[in-house]
């Protein structure tokens, strides 16, 4: 038990007096996660959108792919992107492997399949007399096409704090791609892989904790968001 | 939305626009987890960048991993421990100017009560023992630098234990297999390092001890080879050039044989011997 005591102990010193290292993991951390959500945005939420509101032959199907792969194991995204990025690679002239914009490719497709179902399931869950009530009342199909937009805002911001705790939290692609790699790619989970395979496991207990207090922030904002969706 | 989730949305954005600056004098190394575990690249690293004014990031991994992420061009140096597979790797033209710079060497650990008697005993003799009785062993199995040394040892006994059911292949790095070792009653090959980390840590409670040690067989050596430019032209020569030179000189040897873990020297600097 006494790593976890003093886990404890060096986490909250970690958090008083934040070294280079740990500041570092921190914001490699935040910056590759952001970006790697950004881009999942940008791409997901018009996907899901159409996907959940619209109807085409195949959509269940397509529903069924982009829910499977909401199961992606991390290392076989790493993997795959890999093999993409090394030097070797199609992509390997841009030299992104063991850099944080690599990281970021692996990540976004972790997180894109995340926003493009529940974004889907959003519209889906939308009462449908709502869309016929408007469209009775005379509202163009652009109108409508907004106000359901309007209506799943909350929802949408679920969709961005859950696929941001499933990316910030991850450890394999970080690994793979970024290479752990001190004062660079290093993440606070990579770090903590490290201070385990080195044996000092209260140091990576702290790391530990510290993720969660941010894991914990992301949860505060997730409750605000879903108490924001059953008032509206 | 309101403050809130502006503010959240704005954190967000900075972040994702706060793109890192690569500094235009960096050298990317693919090394193994012990000099990384070890401490030893934290303690030499200020000294290196003071000396050429190099930035040096590595990935630490087992061998075979970091001559693969050379071959496939990844990283321009490297700094492994396996001279068999080192020397096809220069031989099969992915590598050049490899020079020996350091070692230290590996021992055997195993439970206290030591079943299969092999304190005190050669190598062989040792292997001979633990597969003769059936004791418990557990392989790094993850093609690194002491997993390649296990397998050369066991080929030197002409003993194949890959089958055997007492023979555990564990696929992680060196602290984990003696954490196995430990939890199983079960013999181990380790460096010496992470052996003397993994006691310190462990303190009284520690059920392992060296049992074997001292051997020639057991002598670990470490090398650094620059990835070969005609293969990979994104190599920086010049850089690794600076990179090796510095490995080899008196004061850097030097500084190799000072540093200490718990007060034991780990690496005994060899270059040009």
């Amino acid at each position: 038990m006494g790593y976890f005591s003093d886990g404890f102990q060096n986490a909250v010193g970690l958090l008083l007096h934040m070294d280079d290292a740990t500041t570092s993991a921190i914001s490699a951390t935040l910056t590759s996660t952001g970006c790697a959500l950004l881009i999942a945005l940008t791409l997901g939420l018009p996907v899901g959108f159409l996907l959940g509101y619209t109807q085409f032959p195949g959509k269940r199907f397509c529903r069924l792919i982009s829910d499977t792969l909401l199961a992606f194991p991390t290392v076989l995204i790493g993997l795959i992107v890999y093999v993409f990025i090394t030097h070797r690679g199609p992509l390997g002239q841009y030299g992104l492997l063991f850099t944080i914009p690599g990281m970021v490719i692996g990540q976004a497709i972790l997180a894109l399949p995340i926003v493009i179902s529940w974004t889907a399931q959003a519209v889906e869950n939308l009462d449908s007399r709502c869309r016929e009530t408007l469209l009775t009342l005379g509202a163009s199909p652009v109108q409508v096409a907004l106000l359901c937009i309007k209506e799943i805002r909350y929802d949408l911001g679920m969709v961005c704090v859950t696929a941001f705790g499933r990316v910030v939290t991850e450890v394999g692609v970080a690994m793979m791609l970024g290479g752990n790699i001190r004062y660079s790619t290093r993440t606070m989970t990579t770090a903590i892989s490290l201070e385990t395979s080195k044996g000092e496991f209260a140091q990576g207990i702290a790391l530990g904790l510290v993720l969660l207090l941010i894991a914990f922030v992301i949860n505060l904002l997730m409750a605000w968001f879903r108490r924001k969706g059953r008032l509206a | 939305m309101n403050m809130l989730g502006k503010s959240f949305l704005g954190i967000m954005l900075s972040l994702s626009c706060a793109v890192s600056v690569q500094a235009a004098d960096t050298l990317m190394m693919a090394t193994t987890t012990s000099t990384q575990d070890s401490g030893l690249l934290e303690f030499l690293n200020p000294i290196f960048k003071a000396d050429t004014g190099i930035d040096l990031k590595w990935v630490a991994v087992g061998t075979g991993k970091a001559l693969e992420i050379a071959k496939n061009c990844d990283a321009d140096v490297l700094l492994v421990h396996a001279p068999a597979v080192e020397k096809k790797f220069v031989e099969d033209g992915f590598g050049i100017d490899r020079r020996q710079i350091m070692y230290n060497d590996f021992v055997i650990v195993g439970p206290k009560g030591d079943p299969a008697k092999i304190a005190g005993k050669s190598t062989a003799d040792a292997l001979k023992a633990i597969y003769d009785t059936k004791s418990g062993f557990v392989s790094r199995g993850d093609k690194s630098g002491t997993h390649n040394a296990e397998l050369k040892l066991w080929k030197a006994s002409s003993l194949t234990p890959d089958k055997e059911s007492f023979y555990i292949s564990a696929g992680q790095g060196m602290m984990a297999t003696l954490a196995i070792a430990a939890e199983k009653g079960a013999y181990a090959l380790t460096d010496r390092g992470t052996w003397i980390k993994f006691d310190n840590k462990q303190g009284n409670a520690n059920p392992l001890k060296i049992v074997v040690e001292g051997d020639t067989a057991l002598f670990n050596q470490y090398s650094v080879i620059t990835t070969n430019p005609k293969v990979c032209p994104n190599v920086k020569t010049d850089l690794a050039a600076k990179f090796e030179d510095w490995w080899v000189a008196p004061e850097t040897q030097k500084k190799i044989s000072e540093y200490t873990l718990e007060g034991k020297q780990l690496f005994f600097p060899n270059a040009g011997k």
